[in-house]
């Protein structure tokens, strides 16, 4: 019934038989058509989007006012100029935001009596900062507290504009960390305790950790997303590469300026969007792809 | 394809591995396994963890892609990457050590899902086969339970169920007593020699011999990913003739 058992162990080298040497031919035959179809898919459907643009009435002006190449190359550098203020803005709030976020969450995890006040500030600070629209806190905060004239208050709009980015987005980030640590298995929690972990030890120790592990592809989205709001702070005069194109519109009302500077915006945003994605592939974290091997 | 995947020998036997060769990476899990099944018989794998029970299973149901050799099933050769394997796995049942029961359907709904999606039965024909299957094994009066509300030994036979209540060829089963507490291993391997007495083909790793000693036709001892030892329970089970077999097995028995 069954075939001879196979005692003996074969100790030649592993040569592919015919038979995966075929299979092997057949799976490149297979990629070489799927790749000939994405190609041919892809053509088409940017083809359409290109006839649909250059054919419509006001495509002439359009080009002119939108993409004189001139007026592109010329305002780069002033561009450039001020994307470094955005970048600045964008690394010092982002990381800000990451640390604010984290203590909020844990804070909120806290179960002490005592601690009742800072965990009602922690909810009422999240509702209200990831319930009101960052341009409305950039407005409130940009003129409002200028207005208070602390003397040790800095009013310089790129300051005020950072710390409202940080408001806003240390409230989304505080709602991500706290998702991570709600998803983090009682049972670890468990095992910390019973080794005699106290509750703040088994929180530093063993939930934050794998809670920070659980979210980081959600963290980084939100970290790539501030990136372009940044430019946000525009609203409040600080002289980014936003402010700068629209200084050189309100001159001559050719808007190349603006697309230059989005330009500028994805030339950061792109690279940064596909190594968060690769960062997130290496650690297996893209699902069944990463992990198992897809099931063909 | 479709034509090609139902002909093939009445005389081959329902499954026949050839030289099956699989590695991850550097580590080598199967280095040319040959095994049979035949028709209404019940194969059943032993062997330590890693010995690449699972792996020939997984194989076997082409939830992993071999790296040489054949799988027949009825004489065609499933591992060819031009077989429809979406049509061979719908005709296969795979019982997994974890259940891997659909956690947000009910337990009726995990019957019906195949049944209606992959074997377009209607509403109601898919649900009155499902509480018919359900009432077999047990479990009439779970139909309408999340796999949450169900004990291991309930969820096993819940799962069980989903594979059968597609009529498979062949049911392989992935170590289902494994993860059970030890008082409900009993009513699921009463389960299974039920099936066994219907004339259900099966291929089975286990480390429960006394199931293998109950149910099988033929033992294999897999080690070192090779099939080491083959034969009756008894042959197997009682007078090992591999040292590696004898050794296995005695470990088992302390």
């Amino acid at each position: 019934m069954v075939a001879e058992p196979n005692a003996v162990p074969d100790q030649r080298p592993w040569q592919p038989s015919e038979k995966a040497l075929a299979r092997t031919v057949y799976r490149a035959r297979r990629r070489r058509r799927s790749f000939l179809v994405a190609l041919a898919s892809t053509v088409v459907v940017a083809g359409l989007a290109w006839w649909v643009l250059v054919s419509s009435p006001g495509w002439e002006r359009t080009r002119e006012a939108f993409f004189d190449p001139a007026r592109f190359v010329e305002m780069l550098p002033a561009l450039a100029g001020g994307l470094w203020l955005n970048l600045r803005v964008w690394v010092i709030a982002g990381l800000v935001s990451l640390v604010l976020g984290l203590l909020l969450a844990i804070a909120r995890t806290t179960t002490a009596p005592a601690l009742f006040p800072l965990r009602a500030a922690v909810v009422v600070f999240v509702d209200v900062f990831r319930g009101v629209p960052v341009l409305l806190v950039l407005l409130l905060v940009g003129f409002g507290l200028p207005a208070l004239r602390l003397s040790w208050l800095p009013v310089q709009a790129a300051f005020l504009g950072t710390l409202a980015l940080v408001l806003t987005y240390s409230a989304y980030l505080a709602e991500i960390f706290r998702a991570g640590i709600e998803a983090v298995h009682p049972a670890q929690v468990a095992a910390a305790r019973a080794l005699g972990l106290t509750r703040a030890q088994t929180t530093r120790r063993i939930v934050v950790p794998q809670a920070v592990r659980n979210v980081v592809p959600a963290l980084l989205n939100i970290v790539v997303a501030l990136q372009k709001d940044s430019g946000l702070i525009s609203i409040l005069g600080a002289v980014d590469a936003i402010r700068v194109a629209q200084i050189s519109v309100t001159g001559d009302y050719n808007f190349t300026p603006y697309v230059a500077a989005g330009f500028l915006f994805l030339v950061v945003s792109i690279p940064l969007t596909r190594a968060v994605d690769a960062y997130n592939a290496r650690r297996g974290w893209r699902g069944t792809r990463g992990v198992g091997g897809a099931i063909r | 394809m479709t034509a090609e995947l139902t002909s093939g020998s009445p005389l081959a036997p329902l499954l026949a591995l050839r030289g099956v060769r699989k590695s991850f990476g550097e580590h080598l899990v199967l280095g040319g396994v040959d095994l049979e099944v035949a028709e209404h018989s019940c194969v059943v794998l032993i062997g330590a963890s890693g010995s690449g029970k699972s792996t020939l299973l997984r194989a076997v149901d082409l939830l992993e892609d071999i790296d040489d050799g054949s799988i027949q099933l009825r004489g065609v050769d499933i591992a060819d990457p031009w077989v429809d394997a979406d049509a061979v796995r719908a005709r296969l049942g795979m019982v997994f050590q974890a259940y891997n029961l659909f956690a947000h359907l009910r337990v009726l709904d995990n019957l019906t899902l195949a049944q209606r999606l992959v074997h377009k039965q209607g509403k109601d024909e898919a649900e009155a086969a499902a509480i018919e299957m359900l009432a077999r094994v047990g479990l009439a009066d779970k139909a309408t339970a999340y796999p949450d509300q169900l004990s291991g030994g309930q969820a096993q036979r819940a799962a069980i169920a989903r594979a059968l209540v597609n009529e498979p060829e062949l049911l392989l089963l992935d170590e289902v007593t494994s993860a059970l507490d030890p008082e409900l291993v009993g009513e699921v391997l009463d389960l299974l020699v039920g099936l066994r007495e219907e004339g259900m083909t099966m291929l089975v790793a286990t480390h429960e011999m006394g199931f293998a000693r109950r149910v099988a036709d033929q033992v294999c001892f897999l080690d070192g990913g090779r099939v080491l030892e083959a034969g009756t329970p008894e042959q197997v089970l009682e007078d090992p003739q591999q040292p590696r077999t004898r050794e296995f097995l005695a470990r088992l028995q302390v």
